[in-house]
């Protein structure tokens, strides 16, 4: 091999790696810090997700779907033309005739069909993996919802009312789980999880797919677990267990 | 030249009629879109599960058809049929005139209508939709070029390349009208390669139809304009149009059937999905299309009178098809978890009910309204036909 090449290969492996440090953080660096210090950028080194772990999901219990509607300002009316950030499935096993149920939100996908469909930019992922809908970008055109695989969406069909200040939502835009973000960016756990421990049945875990270390990362790791309709590739944060 | 029906000065009255009577819907419309927009769209029947209701099918509908409404100027002035060139300022106008009353519902529709700078300013240009902006505002532009370059004479030269950029231009277009249902790729309905070219076939039958419908509406007023022979050209060319649409339409079911996990969606929407199978089979195929085949091609019925009556049928089953397409699709419920039976209080596993609400169907009939009172006006204030009766009442004297 010339020296020439023989140095450019190695110029090309050195910015490679510079590059991929830069880049992909959070392969290279694992960051250990949750929650960040308020107007700090959402950082990529973190993805947040959830392990829904359904053998843990009592049937009938909603207890995450009445936390997230009391944190997030929701009616928690269910007519077809309300908000429904998080809802309880039932399912039925077509083969075996086993019944499971599973909370679904927007799974947070790494390659979200809603952000690349939104035509003004109002559906964004941020760096850590947090789909969110920007409600003064959105137009209301709906065609997000026509395009989640999850139906995580809801459109505000009416004027609002009982706001919470922490989560603005207004009529003729598109919202859905925020992964409870405003909690999340100060250090915090999102309310279903919290009401789902908090009654004991501990079905949901959140963390940092990114941190070998944490809860959520090493019960991936040991158990199998799957992601809603992974042959469309979006790369859920959401996975469920027992499905 | 033909010789005009009615004088000019009554055709100055039939003008300010459909005038006033268009300007009456469409201010009717105003009012319901902002009725709309006052009380969000509780009041429409759309919900979480069908998004998209009556007002994108008139949408379609316009967009759509007026990209096949420039069928007849492509013709003209790109293939060199000097036997359409007459029609081609018409069918430009037209062009304009339906994809702007499209817009306008579009627009109408959003959640936040008053934002539309903020599409205007902010773009995702992995959107389809932010695409479809840019090729709808580029189609205006060169339709205004085009009508310029047909209606000047100095700059008559211009004609034909700018006829093959506007031909060129909406074929991508309709094809980008068609992906934003063809990229949905977690619908059953939708996703499929097969939507652009389909797309593509029912915009040059409804495009047709509607310019047939509206040169003979003129013709009506100023007496007849396109020879025989020139009838019997477009009525075969609709003919053959909408075996062409027919064609797509069976290919995209048919491809749906051959994959398993779309049979459910299909036997839903041809077979049990009232009403959506009674739409497609006696609303597109049986009215939309059967019978106006057989008034163009059978022998006996053949005439202007039944061209018409054809145009009007594609038309409608024009609307029949998109309300199957794109309500029947939402509809259905999305397969989230393959292989279960599936039940929650956000309709999963369960078909939506949808029925449109007065509103929505009066923001739509706008849309016809204003597509209609842009060609009005674009007739009356321009040299578009080459009859001197019905075309520039205003520039004769007024006594
Ligand atoms: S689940 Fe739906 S709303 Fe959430 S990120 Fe994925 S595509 Fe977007
Ligand atoms: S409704 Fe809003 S968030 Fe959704 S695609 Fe349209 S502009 Fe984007």
């Amino acid at each position: 091999m010339n020296p020439v090449s023989k140095r450019r290969r190695e110029f090309l492996g050195t910015a490679a790696t510079i590059a991929g440090a830069m880049i992909a953080p959070g392969v290279f660096l694992y960051d250990y810090a949750h929650g960040k210090a308020p107007g700090e950028a959402a950082s990529g080194k973190v993805r947040w997700g959830m392990l829904i772990d359904t053998t843990k999901c009592a049937s009938g219990c909603r207890d995450c779907v009445d936390a997230c509607n009391q944190e997030n300002g929701l009616p928690g009316t269910t007519r077809p033309t309300d908000s429904q950030w998080i809802r309880k499935v039932d399912l039925k096993d077509l083969k075996t005739g086993k019944a499971i149920s599973a909370p679904v939100m927007c799974q947070h996908c790494a390659d979200p069909p809603c952000v690349d469909v939104c035509p003004t930019g109002a559906s964004f992922k941020r760096a850590d993996g947090i789909v969110l809908v920007d409600r003064h970008t959105c137009i209301g055109c709906r065609y997000c919802m026509m395009a989640c695989p999850y139906k995580a969406r809801s459109f505000v069909h009416e004027p609002t009312t009982g706001q919470k200040p922490d989560v603005p939502r207004g009529k003729g835009c598109v919202e859905s789980c925020t992964l409870c973000v405003h909690k999340v960016d100060r250090g915090g756990t999102p309310s279903c999880v919290e009401a789902c421990a908090a009654a004991g049945h501990h079905a949901i875990v959140f963390g940092d797919l990114n941190d070998p270390q944490s809860e959520i990362s090493k019960r991936v790791r040991a158990v199998a677990t799957t992601q809603l309709r992974a042959d469309l590739r979006t790369d859920n944060g959401v996975r469920y267990q027992g499905i | 030249m033909a010789t005009p029906a009615i004088s000019p000065a009554s055709a100055r009255r039939v003008f300010w009629a459909l005038a006033a009577a268009g300007g009456a819907v469409l201010a009717v419309a105003l009012g319901a879109a902002h009725y709309m927009e006052q009380h969000g769209h509780i009041v429409t029947g759309m919900n979480n599960q069908v998004v998209w209701g009556l007002p994108h099918v008139f949408a379609i509908f316009l967009i759509v058809a007026a990209s096949g409404a420039l069928n007849v100027a492509s013709v003209g002035s790109v293939f060199g049929e000097s036997g359409y060139k007459p029609f081609s300022p018409l069918s430009v106008l037209l062009t304009v005139a339906l994809l702007a009353g499209g817009l306008l519902v579009l627009v109408l529709d959003l959640g936040r209508p008053e934002r539309l700078l903020v599409a205007a300013t902010h773009y995702n240009f992995r959107s389809i939709f932010a695409w479809n902006m840019i090729l709808y505002n580029g189609l205006f532009v060169i339709c205004a070029l085009y009508l310029w370059s047909l209606l000047e004479r100095r700059l008559g030269k211009f004609a034909k390349p700018v006829g093959l950029a506007a031909f060129a231009w909406r074929i991508i277009l309709t094809t980008g009208t068609g992906s934003i249902f063809g990229f949905l790729v977690a619908r059953q309905a939708y996703a499929s390669g097969v939507i652009a070219p389909l797309f593509i076939a029912l915009s040059l039958a409804w495009g047709l139809a509607v310019f047939h419908l509206a040169q003979s509406g003129l013709a009506q007023l100023a007496g007849e304009a396109m020879s025989e022979e020139l009838q019997g050209r477009v009525r075969r060319l609709l003919g053959i149009f909408v075996v062409a649409a027919l064609y797509f339409v069976a290919v995209h079911h048919m491809t749906n059937l051959y994959w398993a996990k779309q049979t459910a969606f299909e036997h839903f929407i041809l077979v049990t999905g009232a009403p959506y199978p009674v739409l497609f089979w006696i609303g597109y195929v049986g009215l939309g299309s059967v019978v106006p085949l057989a008034l163009l091609f059978h022998p006996r019925l053949a005439g202007p009178r039944s061209t018409a009556l054809a145009s009007g049928l594609v038309s409608l089953g024009a609307f029949a098809l998109l309300y199957v397409f794109i309500i029947g699709g939402q509809a259905f419920p999305l397969e989230i978890f393959p292989g279960y039976e599936v039940a929650s209080s956000f309709s999963d596993g369960k078909v939506d009910a949808y029925a449109p609400s007065l509103p929505e169907f009066l923001l739509g009939i706008g849309g016809l309204a204003a597509s209609f009172l842009i060609a009005l006006v674009g007739v009356h204030a321009l040299p578009i036909l080459p009859l001197e009766a019905f075309a520039r009442p205003a520039a004769a004297p007024a006594k």
